[in-house]
């Protein structure tokens, strides 16, 4: 359900189920990459489910959410449950916001979707230290001010297969 | 809009409300956090999602380890020599300690005979490659690559080459994790070395520890080193732990406030030596014994 905004001048191809897949995959393994310890390191899945139920509400969902984030609840060590509960929300909230948020052009889409981060990573804070974890520092919440930038080129990136001609011409690269 | 999406919306079979799943999803996230960190009865979840997720966390850590690798090989021979003649005289100066340690060991066990004292155990183990950090920035744990396959089980005290490092909280079949000293929930043991006195460590969460339960007029000074005990029945005692750094005695508090910082490199990479098991300690006696600072207070092994 590729939703145009008032800008587009064009009919987007539909995205392919695969493709959707293996970009969650791939932010998953991108999760677990030793660069996850930077400070400032945006939560990859976060960002990349956060796109398609915006994009494609109706083909992911909470279920995806809730199986990406045992996932990284298993591969981060944390309690069982912290991700889960937070990707399940942003899903949530991001597939509800999806009609509003497809209007606007690029940058304010971003600043809409920074909130949404922003509190799936708070989220996960506040069940922490109510269960009793370290205060992690104020650069945990950094990660989402970076991934809300990554917005912009990410759906550039994202969408790149969508924007192939239905008629393949042998001369042009893309 | 209608116009432009590519498939119908269907009308009849659309499944639960959103409202319904997102109810449906957060009760069961809420419930396994729950039961995740009250009962830790999930870790059979815990390891077969593992299964699934390992083969990929590994393939993540590749890039990682052929740079360090590369790294350690452009270093060059050069390096490696002056590393090697390091170690050689780090030997030799230990040398006349380590030559007498043998014979100090049978002339220890020989009086303790004569006394009739318990014979020391021997520490053993097997040496563990750390992985990784655990990317949980809420705790202070590390994964090595020796899990239930290698016979690790949760409990096993580790160590490095300074001192403690930490504890194993968790098994996976190829993988184990090591709660460090520094963590929040993490809890040593320890005696001062200088006068035997018993406390137990605690981490602080930034790389500190704290000695707690100390009488404000306790007899702790800055540079103190402090030794697993071993009244836990894990750690072997008169392993290296901290060393104190810190004390602020308040009166208008019971106890000092005594900071250490640890002696293991913990938050370095590098291998550690998980340490088998203890001998069952001898059961408690069964009355009330008054309660001391250090024996009272011991962490179960596992969490």
């Amino acid at each position: 359900m590729t939703q145009p905004n008032f800008t587009s001048s064009r009919i987007l191809l539909p995205a392919r189920s695969w493709f959707i897949a293996l970009t969650l995959i791939l932010a998953l393994l991108a999760n677990m990459l030793p660069t996850a310890y930077w400070p400032g390191i945006p939560d990859w899945v976060a960002l990349v489910l956060c796109f398609w139920c915006i994009r494609e509400p109706r083909r992911v969902g909470m279920g995806w959410a809730f199986v990406l984030g045992l996932a990284m609840d298993v591969a981060d060590g944390a309690v069982l449950g912290q991700h889960c509960f937070a990707y399940v929300l942003l899903a949530y909230a991001a597939a509800s916001l999806s009609r509003r948020i497809l209007w606007f052009p690029l940058v304010q889409q971003a600043l809409q979707v920074l909130p949404l981060l922003i509190g799936a990573q708070a989220v996960q804070m506040l069940m922490r230290m109510v269960a009793g974890g370290d205060f992690p520092g104020w650069g945990y919440l950094i990660g989402p001010l970076i991934a809300a930038l990554l917005w912009i080129p990410g759906t550039f990136l994202l969408l790149l297969p969508q924007y192939q001609p239905v008629e393949r011409d042998a001369n042009r690269p893309l | 809009m209608a116009g432009i999406d590519h498939a119908p919306p269907p009308f009849f079979k659309r499944g639960p409300a959103p409202l319904a799943l997102l109810t449906f999803y957060v009760l069961i996230s809420l419930a396994i956090f729950v039961v995740d960190h009250r009962f830790r009865s999930l870790d059979l979840v815990r390891q077969s999602v593992a299964l699934v997720v390992d083969p990929v966390q590994r393939v993540a850590q590749t890039p990682g380890s052929i740079v360090d690798y590369a790294l350690v090989y452009l270093r060059g021979i050069e390096a490696m020599r002056e590393e090697s003649e390091r170690l050689k005289q780090a030997q030799l100066v230990t040398a006349p300690n380590l030559q007498r340690l043998e014979h100090l060991e049978v002339e220890n066990e020989r009086l303790r005979r004569l006394l009739a004292v318990k014979d020391r155990e021997n520490a053993s183990g097997q040496v563990a490659q750390i992985m990784y950090t655990a990317r949980d920035p809420f705790s202070r744990r590390i994964i090595v690559d020796k899990g239930q396959q290698a016979g690790i089980i949760a409990g096993q005290p580790a160590i490095d080459e300074a001192g403690v490092v930490g504890q194993v909280t968790r098994v996976f079949p190829f993988s184990a994790e090591v709660t460090l000293v520094t963590d929040k929930d993490q809890a040593v043991p320890v005696q001062v070395v200088r006068n035997g006195q018993r406390s137990v460590v605690f981490g602080l969460g930034n790389g500190q520890l704290e000695l707690r339960y100390m009488p404000a007029n306790a007899d702790v000074k800055v540079g103190d080193l402090l030794v697993t005990s071993g009244l836990d029945g894990i750690f072997l005692p008169g392993f290296p732990v901290g060393r104190v750094t810190s004390i602020e005695r308040d009166t208008a508090f019971a106890f000092a406030r005594i900071y250490a910082l640890p002696l293991a490199s913990v938050e370095n990479f590098g291998e550690v030596m998980i340490l088998s098991p203890r001998e069952e300690l001898p059961p408690p006696p069964p009355e009330p014994q008054q309660k001391k600072p250090g024996a009272g207070k011991k962490k179960a092994g596992v969490r």
